[in-house]
């Protein structure tokens, strides 16, 4: 398999802010590629870039073999893209939308319908009604369906499960996974370290930096540590008791328990168990556990 | 073509849609003519007047007579002493006083002189100004009356035509001057706008990263204004023509291309606004003060270019509406063809092209 998307060295700066720097990534045919990262990380500029839309400070960068500044025209004819904004026209209706996007990249919804039949065969019914007042899980739904009405090469999305409901998102990335079929590569972003899973590989991505390239289950077997899962009622006050503690690694708030790592590489829970029981903590449970990613990214960012 | 056809569809969605903007638009035009058609205007009736007569009489009843006869003015009272004269004019009604002289009538027939006195309400001047002329005129008139045989050595006597507007209506200037602001509105301020619109809303975003080039998607947007301006300025002309009898005199073709002509600068001058506009908001105000407030007051729609200082009147050479006023009137009133406006034409299409190659040239192919 060749490259779709190659970044060589790419940086961009909004006057002092570093949004970029020295992005350095390949992403592969056919692969479902997330992009994870916090609000204000760099998504959103290097999406921008690859889509032709924001010229790179320094690096290049292409897709499919045509450079995004000079080859900008042949990129827009093959990449899809799917804004984090909804950016459809709210005024016109879900059809009218889909054939005017049908009709931009110079073909027909018939033509290319088995692609976007089962997304837009959940909107259909809907077809007559206002974009604007979609649902935002039908709004998305639609928004993929006109980025992918042209039959992309490469689809573009930007945060696409941004402000949609649990289980619109899944039907989503099951959307995406089948999509790959088609031989489409996929680059998406998001904030939600749940749905790296989800994906081929990931890449992890903060204050403009990329931390690390990875698949999902090879990142999380080069997790460093031994990690602890605490369960308690009063979760918070053992938060604040080991936040001061000497051997304390990492602790961090995890939904209802607390994932703690030990400064002590070879700790096991019944020496921690015990000294925890000297700090005259509430009662707690605790167990070791697997990371998810969202743990080998705190490990990542303390790393920096 | 079918990319483009289907931009132009959409575009003419989004105006239909909005049926608010529309009605704005189509009644806006219609209304404004109603306005300076029937309510407006210099003529004025019924003024209400109040007299202060000492003198009460044969000449002064005389004079009251053909003064209250005349349609212009209604009697409000008859004052008993100078006093009251301010009162008068406090209460506000009055906008005209006359006063006269004691022992008026002999007076008059003794020394062959007698004075009046007019004391107007200047808080509007143009009012007090045609009110004391009215009045001025009819005390000439009776004085010329009574002394038919007094008259001088050589006489004068001039006879006033006025050509083009021989009933000085004023609705004849403002159908010109209402084209003019109407085509820019709706050319310049809604495309600015609707260009704007589609960054703001971040579908330009979408559009960008699209196979289509910007030439077509400003040419595909401003189609629909160009005939919906068209439309109106039709509307505009057909109702001054059928209500107000306001003639076209000279070639309509002519007229229509120049109508077009302009229309094409305004639309020029929206998307330059939308080049510099990053919200839909910016973008009204860059149209409303940049655009309106110069065309409304510079281009001589209003108030005499010719009157203002010469700092104002060069500027007013930069504003496009200028020498479509003069044009519109020139064939509309006047009857001229192209042999007299070609300077005038050529001026706004120089206009056009240069707006035109600064928008093209700072229309973004990308985001910043």
């Amino acid at each position: 398999m060749s490259q779709a998307v190659i970044i060589d060295h790419v940086s961009k700066n909004y006057g002092k802010i570093k949004a970029l720097r020295n992005i350095n990534l390949e992403i592969q045919q056919q692969e479902i590629f997330g992009l994870i990262g916090p609000d204000g990380a760099g998504k959103t500029s290097l999406f921008r870039i690859l889509t032709t839309l924001l010229l790179p400070d320094e690096g290049r960068a292409s897709i499919l073999g045509q450079d995004v500044i000079r080859d900008y025209k042949k990129i827009r004819k093959i990449i899809g893209y799917m804004p984090g904004r909804f950016s459809l026209y709210q005024d016109l209706s879900v059809e009218e939308n889909l054939s005017l996007f049908a009709a931009i990249f110079g073909t027909t919804i018939e033509e290319n319908y088995d692609l976007v039949k089962e997304i837009y065969s959940q909107i259909e019914p809907f077809k007559k009604r206002k974009a604007g007042n979609l649902s935002g899980g039908m709004k998305q739904k639609l928004a993929l369906s006109c980025a992918l009405i042209h039959k992309p090469e490469i689809l573009f999305l930007d945060e696409p499960t941004t402000g949609v409901d649990p289980v619109s998102r899944k039907e989503f990335w099951g959307m995406l996974r089948r999509l790959k079929d088609y031989g489409i590569t996929i680059l998406v972003s998001t904030p939600y370290m749940d749905e790296a899973n989800l994906c081929d590989r990931i890449g992890l991505i903060q204050n403009g930096e990329l931390l690390s390239v990875n698949t999902p289950e090879q990142l999380k077997s080069e997790y460093p540590n031994r990690l602890f899962a605490i369960h308690s009622e009063k979760k918070y006050q053992i938060l604040q008791s080991l936040k001061g503690y000497e051997n304390t690694h990492s602790i961090f708030s995890f939904g209802d328990e607390i994932h703690y790592v030990d400064k002590r590489k070879n700790a096991i829970p019944e020496v921690l168990e015990n000294d925890f029981n000297g700090l005259d903590l509430p009662e707690f449970k605790l167990k070791e556990i697997q990371p998810t990613v969202e743990d080998c990214f705190l490990e990542l960012m303390q790393q920096k | 073509m079918k990319r483009f056809y289907a931009f132009v569809k959409k575009e003419f969605y989004h105006i239909l849609r909005d049926y608010r903007t529309m009605l704005i638009l189509f009644g806006m035009p219609v209304a404004q003519i109603m306005l300076f058609g029937f309510a407006i205007t210099n003529e004025i009736k019924d003024a209400h007047i109040a007299i202060l007569d000492p003198s009460k009489d044969h000449e002064t009843s005389r004079l009251n007579e053909k003064i209250l006869s005349s349609g212009y003015f209604i009697l409000d009272k008859y004052l008993n002493s100078p006093g009251e004269i301010e009162s008068v004019f406090e209460e506000g009604k009055v906008k005209i006083v006359v006063v006269y002289d004691e022992d008026f009538g002999r007076k008059l027939l003794k020394n062959k002189a007698a004075s009046i006195q007019i004391i107007a309400d200047a808080t509007d001047p143009n009012t007090a100004n045609t009110l004391t002329n009215y009045i001025s005129a009819i005390f000439q008139d009776y004085v010329q009356s009574q002394n038919p045989l007094a008259i001088s050595p050589v006489r004068v006597i001039p006879e006033v035509r006025f050509r083009y507007n021989p009933d000085l209506k004023g609705v004849f200037l403002f159908i010109p001057g209402l084209i003019t602001i109407i085509l820019m509105l709706v050319s310049a301020m809604m495309t600015s706008i609707s260009l704007t619109r589609e960054k703001e809303l971040g579908t330009m975003e979408v559009l960008l990263a699209s196979p289509m080039k910007p030439v077509q998607i400003i040419v595909a947007k401003v189609i629909p204004y160009i005939i919906l301006a068209f439309i109106i300025s039709i509307v505009i002309l057909l109702l001054g023509y059928l209500v107000f009898k306001v003639p076209v005199k000279g070639n309509i073709a002519l007229l229509i291309s120049e109508f077009l002509l302009f229309i094409i600068t305004a639309l020029s001058l929206g998307i330059l606004i939308s080049t510099i506009a990053k919200t839909q908001q910016v973008a009204l105000m860059m149209s409303l003060m940049g655009l309106m407030l110069p065309t409304i007051i510079l281009s001589g729609f209003i108030f005499p270019v010719e009157n203002m200082p010469k700092i104002l009147q060069w500027i007013s050479y930069l504003i496009p509406a200028k020498w479509f006023i003069t044009i519109v009137k020139g064939i509309m009133l006047k009857g001229l063809g192209i042999e007299a406006i070609w300077k005038e034409t050529l001026i706004i299409l120089g206009f056009t092209l240069f707006f035109l190659i600064v928008s093209i040239k700072k229309f973004k192919i990308r985001l910043a």
